[in-house]
């Protein structure tokens, strides 16, 4: 599995950073950095729930 | 605004549905969640909305592209008698902007809020409620917690973060406090809104000749660069600020002391660890989802909602208050249950609005509770829970006063 971000939907609300700021940070101008691109275990969970809770559907994780 | 599908003669419930239990969702928020979850509602001036009360379609409604929140449409469905109006006599809020005009206005500003930034700021929210507990404790009790701690803390870190002297702050209060209030009237609205907007405009020309290390002159300087600057846009975005940062937060404040006040379990529940903290906040974000107005949006297009079509035109209102206690996504939603993990609520909205100062937010209440709680362990009301005045009147939820003593 992939997480992907998209910059043009993201709007900062940083609810995947609180989800988990080992997968997540934002950078200088507040938009998603993705810190593990390939979350496996835990990380996947978080990472779900990361894309579930985005508001924006910022988010999405892809098949390899 | 009609819809020929609609029985005319039928009665329609009237929008808004005032809360008469503190604790309890209003009955007809359920009967429609669970029987029509897209139904009619009548607007205080006539016309009919969608209200849609259940927790998935209100995430459809407040992402569908297709429904615009652009309040400068003359269709925009009226909910507050002069609440557009009002907004008119403004340089737009971005809560009002569609797409890439929305996100040109929110842009610029999102990392003044990021989780980083704001947890930069919590040695000084730390430091702010310190001292207003300090000045209570010198007071006669009891007192009310309103007014010498819930509306100051938030007051003064929203003051602060936008860089205007803490001196204004109530003079202000006491303008948002009424332009709140449901019983205000529409030209009651329209002045305010109007003293309000020239208020900021002094403080954005104040900040244009002596800037500081602040949000606005941050701004200024960002605009200055990139071309000009637009003093408006400036001062409309100062007071969305400052308006979405204090009552909000303050009544947060009084609902989360007040429940851990009436209900000793949760009350052990902070005191125990502060580690638990921050699931409370989210829950008592949840349970009480203050804003009662829900999200408001005009169909620019036909779109299906809960398998109801809406059409080109008509209006929707999302209740995220419903939402929040919809029992498929939250078990047993009636329930203040601090250990849930209940932060996909959407008190915060949902979608591109959803609110740019949550994190803000959290960390102030994270910060009241564990300090308040910790600092005062005899609180408790000063008046039985019976008296307590709610605010079932206004549009955001909460409490007149919360007498306590300790
Ligand atoms: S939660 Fe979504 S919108 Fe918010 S910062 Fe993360 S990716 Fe961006």
């Amino acid at each position: 599995m992939r997480l992907e971000k998209d910059h043009d939907r993201c709007i900062g609300a940083g609810q995947c950073v609180r989800t988990d700021p080992r997968i997540f940070d934002q950078d200088d101008d507040g938009l998603v950095k993705v810190l593990i691109e390939r979350p496996r275990g835990a990380d996947e969970a978080a990472a779900h729930k990361a894309v579930f809770i985005c508001p924006a559907k910022a988010l999405s994780l892809a098949e390899d | 605004m009609t819809n020929t599908d609609i029985d005319e003669t039928s009665e329609l419930v009237s929008f808004p549905i005032q809360r008469t239990c503190p604790f309890a969702i209003p009955p007809v928020y359920t009967k429609f969640r669970e029987e029509a979850p897209v139904s009619q509602v009548v607007l205080p001036d006539g016309g009919k909305a969608w209200l849609v009360t259940k927790y998935e379609d209100v995430r459809a409604v407040m992402s569908n592209p297709k429904l615009s929140s652009d309040r400068r449409k003359k269709e925009f469905p009226v909910v507050v008698p002069g609440q557009n109006a009002a907004l008119a006599k403004h340089a737009p809020f971005m809560i009002i902007l569609d797409g890439a005009e929305h996100s040109a206005a929110r842009r610029p500003v999102i990392s003044e809020f990021s989780v980083r930034r704001v947890a930069a700021m919590k040695p000084r929210i730390q430091e702010i409620v310190d001292h207003f507990i300090d000045e209570m404790l010198k007071l006669p009790r009891p007192v009310d917690l309103n007014q010498v701690f819930s509306l100051p803390v938030p007051s003064l870190v929203v003051s602060e973060i936008l860089g205007m002297p803490y001196e204004g702050h109530e003079y202000f209060m006491e303008l948002a406090e009424v332009l709140l209030r449901r019983t205000t009237d529409e030209q009651g609205r329209i002045d305010i809104s109007v003293q309000l907007r020239a208020y900021m405009d002094k403080l954005v020309e104040e900040k244009i000749a002596n800037p500081g290390d602040d949000l606005l002159s941050r701004q200024i300087e960002l605009q200055r660069r990139n071309g000009g600057i637009d003093r408006p846009q400036l001062a409309s975005l100062c007071l969305l600020v400052l308006l979405a940062g204090h009552e909000t937060t303050a009544n947060m404040i009084n609902l989360g002391v007040f429940s851990m006040l009436t209900r000793p379990e949760l009350l052990a529940q902070i005191k125990a660890d502060p580690a638990n903290t921050p699931k409370a906040v989210d829950e008592l974000l949840r349970f009480y989802t203050i804003p009662d107005f829900g999200a408001h949006r005009l169909a620019m297009d036909d779109v299906e909602i809960g398998g109801v079509l809406i059409r080109k035109g008509e209006a929707v209102i999302a209740s995220t208050f419903a939402a929040n206690r919809d029992p498929a996504v939250f078990d047993d939603p009636e329930e203040l249950d601090f250990s849930r993990d209940s932060r996909h609520h959407v008190a915060f909205g949902y979608g591109p609005h959803q609110c740019l100062g949550q994190n803000l937010g959290r960390v102030e209440l994270q910060v009241v509770f564990d300090t308040l709680l910790r600092r005062l362990p005899d609180l408790r009301l000063a008046v039985p829970a019976e008296e307590l005045n709610f605010k079932s009147d206004a549009l955001v939820y909460g409490l007149y006063e919360l007498p306590v003593t300790w």
